[in-house]
């Protein structure tokens, strides 16, 4: 939609009733009145599209696709920006549009409203089909299930590494920060791996983001090691011991045009100076210490990161943050993009570093990877924590279960 | 995975522009006994320092993959007000030199703070800067030309810095010795481009701003910095236009600063930023003079310059556009 046209410029763009070389507007705001009129949708059709709320703007696509004679009629998680008085609109015009033979297609992660709007319910797991369901023979469990899968390639973590007296590193308490972090606490110990699970959009990228300082926070406070500490950019962050791998390297997490070299000392240039030139030999030095540690494969330290597989450019992030010296490592989706081998090394490169008094915060959307990995799980769900879960008691259906509970309903 | 140097200094754009440089040269020698006075090339020279020292620092935001724009009448600007205090007020030279310096480092800060806190694109807030240098050089300078005092005048040593004149009258010998400053100020940049924070960062800037940020770095900072440099080196513009310019015009200076861009652009600076060298830039800049001089030697008119002026830079910059295909290619 384009928000500085109006709501019927938008619904008949490309498609505008003419008049000569004129565009008919009267007629276009008439249409779209009819159209309204029979999707028993108030909206005023000369408004601007971008003064309306989400819910109406939604409505408006609505009567695009039925202006454009759908037949089919796919919700993408529609819900996710509505209040509970929209919802229950869009089911009655949902409703509306199937009985009048429409095919409907209501992708959702919230369990209540597949259950209210659905007649058959299909699950996709990691991209493939799982199975589909009658809506009414089934209960969420059955979804939850399916949701899931039964098996489990890699054995999940026995019990938690991490003794019970360590100390907390990271505190993180009421983080606010937009839509996506609500009212979010939790605490980090030293040593310990803490998966962050939840479903695509649950929030958990932009908690850490808020807490990097990457994005601005509204409110909360943070604590490092049991001090209260400001942090409003990833400069503040990075000062403090926190480093954060990006889900999305290329864009993120590496400068891709520029060498090994200069990555890996990218957030800790200061300490590589004599006087006021780069040292470059004891740069070198350092860059080529951890393509050893992390067995990084490369034929030099010169090479452009580009050029390396997305293994070997995840192990230039690590080293990135291991020349900082940071102690708090935020790995978000760690080993997506990132073949089997490869992501094997990775997890063996995140214990070692556990061990050895690194604590980690691992977001991850790959159920195995978060109960192989974590110490400890928080869940999360629409921005919001839901559970926090101990990996000795962690299954896959009860951080599913929180994962896709919905809050207030 | 495999080391991608093989083609040696052939795939580096310097090496390209500097046999550039040769072939005009060569050929515009022998096509015209004039040109190849030594006359000729010192006043060539003189015409390109303030070019040169303007595309140096245009460099920097150029890497950063922004530009400014207000270089030119920036330059006319701080030499107005400079020479305003020199010749007008009774200022000792050296006072106009400072002022004129420090006047660009000002502008350059101001565009550096529209571009990296205030968040103006770079085009939009060095266009803004180039008006207002315009309008507030001929404000400083009361609307005088400003003559700057001459080579033989009280106060005109610092000619001495560019060219130097050995004896009088029929004698004299002019000496381009402004060619050994623009080698060290080259060198030094060089190294400030390459071996020092400042560089690194402008360069990093440019490659992956929002991943350099996530670095922890204080991107704002070394945003402001690069655009500093190139006010400050618009400063420095200023005193060797005095030197080659026997009066400075106000209102004048609008366009100089696309030789500069240009000629950096030619040298191998990255239109979208994240490359670029300073010894590239100052070869880009000799092809633009030698494009300028060295045409209407051989006939051809100084339109035409133009025109293959901007044949070379659609060319320059062709080159960065294939080389960034082929690495998304590759990537």
């Amino acid at each position: 939609m384009v928000g500085d046209l109006s709501v019927a410029q938008n619904i008949f763009i490309g498609r505008e009733p003419r008049q000569g070389f004129r565009i008919d507007d009267k007629k276009m705001i008439e249409d779209s009145k009819a159209l309204f009129d029979k999707l028993r949708i108030d909206i005023d059709p000369t408004e601007k599209m971008s003064e309306l709320t989400v819910g109406k703007q939604q409505m408006c696509e609505i009567a695009k696709a039925i202006s454009h004679n759908a037949e089919l009629i796919v919700f993408d998680e529609p819900s996710a920006a509505l209040t509970e008085k929209e919802i229950e609109d869009l089911f009655a015009i949902i409703r509306d549009l199937k009985a009048q033979d429409l095919g409907i297609i209501y992708i959702s992660h919230r369990m209540d409203e597949i259950k209210v709007i659905t007649d058959r319910v299909t699950v996709m797991r990691d991209g493939c089909y799982v199975g589909t369901l009658i809506t009414a023979d089934c209960t969420k469990e059955d979804i939850i299930n399916m949701m899931v899968g039964r098996v489990i390639y890699e054995k999940p973590k026995e019990k938690s590494l991490v003794p019970d007296d360590a100390p907390v590193v990271l505190k993180v308490e009421h983080l606010n920060a937009g839509k996506m972090v609500q009212d979010v606490s939790f605490e980090l110990r030293k040593g310990e791996i803490l998966g962050f699970s939840g479903l695509m959009g649950a929030g958990r990228t932009e908690t850490a983001r808020a807490i990097f300082g990457a994005d601005p926070k509204q409110s909360g406070d943070i604590y490092v090691n049991g001090e209260k500490v400001e942090i409003n950019s990833p400069e503040d962050a990075v000062k403090h011991g926190i480093g954060y791998l990006s889900e999305d390297r290329r864009r993120y997490g590496v400068v891709v045009g520029k060498s090994i070299i200069e990555n890996s000392t990218m957030a800790a240039l200061e300490e590589y100076m004599r006087g006021l030139f780069i040292n470059k030999g004891k740069e070198k030095e350092v860059a080529e210490k951890y393509i050893k540690e992390l067995g990084t494969k490369t034929p030099s330290s010169d090479q452009l990161v580009v050029n390396l597989s997305g293994g070997n450019q995840q192990k230039v992030v690590i080293a990135k943050w291991l020349v900082r010296n940071s102690d708090i490592l935020i790995f978000d989706e760690p080993t997506r993009g990132i073949d089997v081998g490869a992501k094997n090394e990775i997890y063996k490169l995140m214990n070692k570093l556990a061990s050895e008094g690194k604590s980690i915060i691992m977001i991850s959307s790959e159920m195995t990877e978060i109960l192989r990995m974590s110490d400890r799980i928080v869940v999360m769900c629409e921005g919001k924590k839901t559970g926090e879960v101990k990996i000795e008691e962690a299954t896959q259906e009860l951080i599913m279960d929180k994962a896709t509970r919905q809050m207030e309903a | 995975m495999q080391k991608k140097k093989s083609l040696g200094i052939f795939a580096d754009q310097k090496f390209i522009v500097l046999i550039i440089v040769v072939v005009l040269y060569v050929v515009f020698s022998l096509i015209s006994k004039d040109f190849r006075k030594y006359s000729t090339m010192v006043m060539m020279l003189d015409a390109t320092y303030y070019i040169l020292l303007l595309a140096i620092g245009v460099t920097f935001p150029l890497i950063t993959g922004g530009v400014d724009l207000s270089i030119g009448t920036g330059m006319i600007c701080y030499g107005l007000t400079g020479g305003f205090l020199v010749v007008q007020k009774g200022f000792p030279t050296w006072v106009g030199l400072i002022v004129a310096v420090l006047f660009g480092l000002l502008i350059g800060i101001l565009n550096g703070v529209l571009v990296a806190i205030m968040d103006l694109p770079p085009f939009l807030a060095t266009l803004c800067t180039c008006m207002m240098t315009r309008g507030l050089g001929s404000i400083c300078a009361n609307s005088f030309a400003i003559p700057w005092p001459g080579a033989k005048a009280e106060g005109g040593w610092f000619h001495a810095i560019f060219k130097l004149t050995v004896g009088a009258g029929r004698k004299a010998m002019n000496y381009p010795v402004g060619v050994i400053v623009l080698a060290v100020i080259v060198l030094l940049m060089s190294f400030v481009l390459n071996h020092t924070r400042v560089g690194r960062y402008t360069i990093a800037i440019g490659s992956n701003k929002e991943a350099t940020r996530l670095s922890g770095v204080n991107v704002k900072a070394y945003h402001i910095t690069a655009y500093a440099i190139s006010g400050l080196f618009a400063g420095l513009a200023s005193l060797a236009y005095a030197a080659a310019i026997p009066t400075i015009q106000p209102g004048t200076g609008a366009g100089i600063e696309l030789d500069a861009i240009g000629g950096a652009i030619v040298g191998g600076v990255s239109p979208t930023g994240g490359a670029g060298s300073i010894i590239g830039t100052m070869l880009g800049v000799f092809v633009i003079q030698l494009l300028k001089t060295g045409l209407p030697y051989i006939g051809l008119e100084a339109n035409w310059q133009q025109i293959i002026t901007g044949l070379v830079l659609i060319g320059a910059v062709l080159i960065d556009v294939i080389k960034q295909r082929r690495a998304a290619l590759e990537g």
